[in-house]
C-alpha cells in the first residue's frame, strides 16, 4: 500500500524529470555548438522556445483528423506515465509495484505509435516518409531493447525497476561483466529511440535526413510545444534509465533529506555527463545511411547475446 | 517605390531605387553599430516581444542562391545568430518569420502563398535581396511576379545582391521592431 509520503516523493521525481528535461536538451545543444567553435544558444533556450510556442497560433491541415489533434496529448501522457516508474534519485521507486521496465517500453511504443499515425494522418509526404523510417527503426530496436532488458533482469532477478536499481546500488563496482554488454546495447537503443546520430539528426533542415522531426513537421503552436516537451522528457527518461541501472551509486536508499540531496546531485551529474558524452559522440559521427542502421542494431543485439552467455558461464 | 523606402527604415529615405539595387555585398551596412551590438539589440527586442525565441523559415522563391549563401553564413561560427536566440526551422508551421529570397518565379508563386498560409501567427515576412524587392536581375517578365510583395504581404525589405549577414541581422531587428504593433 502506498503511503502519502511515497506518493508525494514519486510525484516530485516525475516533476523533477519534467522540469529538467528541456535543460538537458539545452546542454546537449550548447555542447554541440562549442564543439563547432560557436557560442551557441544559452542552455535555457529550449524553455524559451516552448514558452513562445505556447503563445503562438495553431495551423492545422484541412486533411487532419482527430488523430492529429489527439496524438500530442497521447504522446505526452504516455511518456509522463512512464516517468512514474523510472527511478530518479530514490533507489526504491514508490510506484515500482505498479509497473516495471516492460511497461515503460510499452508506453514508449504507444507514444511512438501515435506519433507515427499523426505523421501519416495529415497526408504530407514528409510525414509518411518519417513514419515509415520510424517504423523500420523501431521494429529493429525492439529485439535489442528486450534482450538488453533480459540481461539486466536475469542478473538482478526481476524486471521491476525498483528491484533492479536497489540491488544494483547495493552491489560492488561492476560485479557482473554481462552488464557492460547490456550497457552497450542500451546505449545504442537510446541513440535510436531519441533519434540521435547516427540514427537521425536533430538539427537537420533537410527532410531526407530526418527521422523524428519529419513526423512533427505539421505541428504548430501548443501541439508542437507538447511534442517537443515530450521528446525531451523521453530523452531524459532514457538517460536516467541508463545512468541508474548501470551507474547506480549515489542514489538515495532512504527518504531522509540528506540522502535525497546526495541522490539529486549525483543524478544531475550523471545525466549531464551522459548528455555531454552523447553530444560529443554526435559531433564526431555523420548520419549513417538508413540501410546501414540494421548493422548498428545488430551490434546491440550481439552485445546483449554475449551478455546472456556471460551470465551462464 | 516611395512606399518601399519608407519601410526600409533608418537609412532608406536617402536611397533611390538605383542605389537600392546597387547596395551590394561589398558595401557595409550604413550603420555605426557593430555586428555584436546589433545582435545584442536584436536579442533584447526578441526577449521583449517573442519571449527570447525566434524561429525562421527560409523560403527560396526562385533565387540564384546568392542570398542563401549569405543566410547560411548566419549560422556559421563567425556570425552564429543562434546565440541571439534565433534558429532556423524546417517547416513553416514551426516558424515566426519567413525569409523569402528570389523574384518569386511563377512556379513558386502558389508554393509561397501556401507557405505563408501555413505559418501560424503572429508572423513576419522579410523579402531578402534585390530580386525579392522588384525582380532584380530577373526583372518583370512572364516568368516572374517581380517582387515578393506581389504574392504575400511583406513587412521588411532587405536590399543587396546579396545582402551581407550584418544587413540581414539589421533587417531582422527592423522586422522584430515592427512586430510590436
Amino acid at each position: 500500500m502506498l503511503s502519502i509520503s511515497d506518493i508525494a516523493l514519486g510525484t516530485v521525481q516525475v516533476l523533477v524529470l519534467m522540469a529538467l528535461s528541456p535543460l538537458l536538451t539545452g546542454i546537449m545543444r550548447k555542447t554541440k555548438a562549442r564543439t563547432q567553435k560557436r557560442v551557441g544558444a544559452g542552455i535555457l533556450q529550449p524553455y524559451y522556445d516552448i514558452e513562445k510556442l505556447l503563445r503562438k497560433d495553431e495551423v492545422v491541415s484541412d486533411q487532419a483528423s482527430w488523430i492529429f489533434r489527439v496524438s500530442p496529448w497521447v504522446n505526452f501522457v504516455a511518456i509522463v506515465t512512464a516517468a512514474f516508474f523510472i527511478p530518479v534519485f530514490l533507489a526504491n521507486s514508490p510506484f515500482g509495484l505498479i509497473g516495471d521496465l516492460l511497461l515503460v517500453v510499452g508506453l514508449f511504443s504507444l507514444a511512438r505509435f501515435f506519433t507515427m499515425l499523426a505523421g501519416l494522418d495529415v497526408s504530407s509526404t514528409f510525414g509518411g516518409l518519417g513514419s515509415s523510417r520510424e517504423m523500420m527503426i523501431s521494429a529493429l530496436l525492439e529485439p535489442a531493447v528486450f534482450l538488453a532488458i533480459f540481461v539486466v533482469a536475469i542478473t538482478y532477478g526481476g524486471t521491476s525497476l525498483s528491484t533492479i536499481v536497489e540491488s544494483a546500488s547495493n552491489s560492488a563496482v561492476l560485479p557482473h561483466p554481462q552488464l557492460i554488454f547490456a550497457a552497450i546495447a542500451m546505449f545504442v537503443v537510446m541513440l535510436g529511440e531519441t533519434g540521435r546520430l547516427p540514427f537521425g539528426n536533430h538539427e537537420t533542415h533537410l527532410e531526407l535526413t530526418m527521422v523524428h522531426e519529419a513526423m512533427a513537421l505539421e505541428y504548430s503552436g501548443k501541439s508542437l510545444a507538447l511534442m517537443e516537451w515530450s521528446q525531451s522528457i523521453k530523452q531524459i527518461l532514457l538517460f536516467a534509465l541508463i545512468a541508474n541501472i548501470f551507474v547506480p551509486w549515489g542514489m538515495a536508499s532512504s527518504a531522509s533529506p540528506y540522502s535525497i540531496g546526495i541522490g539529486m546531485a549525483t543524478f544531475v551529474i550523471k545525466v549531464a555527463a551522459l548528455a555531454v558524452g552523447v553530444a560529443f559522440l554526435e559531433s564526431s559521427v555523420a548520419k549513417w545511411r538508413l540501410f546501414r542502421l540494421p548493422d548498428l542494431v545488430a551490434i546491440a543485439i550481439a552485445s546483449s547475446m554475449i551478455g546472456l552467455a556471460f551470465y551462464y558461464l | 517605390m516611395k512606399e518601399k523606402s519608407q519601410i526600409l527604415g533608418n537609412h532608406a529615405e536617402t536611397m533611390s531605387e538605383e542605389q537600392l539595387v546597387k547596395f551590394s555585398s561589398t558595401v557595409s551596412p550604413s550603420t555605426t553599430k557593430s555586428y555584436e551590438e546589433m545582435g545584442k539589440e536584436l536579442k533584447d527586442r526578441i526577449v521583449k516581444l517573442l519571449g527570447r525565441s525566434l524561429a525562421i523559415r527560409e523560403v527560396d522563391a526562385g533565387s540564384c542562391n546568392g542570398c542563401e549563401i549569405e543566410i547560411a553564413a548566419l549560422t556559421n561560427s563567425i556570425y552564429d545568430v543562434e546565440r541571439f536566440g534565433i534558429h532556423f526551422v524546417s517547416s513553416p508551421r514551426h516558424a515566426d518569420l519567413l525569409l523569402v529570397t528570389g523574384p518569386a518565379s511563377r512556379n513558386m508563386e502558389a508554393a509561397l502563398r501556401r507557405t505563408y498560409d501555413a505559418t501560424p501567427g503572429p508572423k513576419i515576412v522579410i523579402a531578402v535581396g534585390a530580386c525579392a524587392l522588384d525582380g532584380g536581375i530577373f526583372g518583370d517578365t512572364y516568368a516572374t511576379t517581380a517582387g515578393i510583395d506581389k504574392v504575400v504581404p511583406v513587412d521588411v525589405y532587405i536590399p543587396g545582391c546579396p545582402p551581407r549577414p550584418e544587413l540581414l541581422v539589421q533587417g531582422l531587428l527592423l522586422a522584430v521592431n515592427r512586430l510590436k504593433r
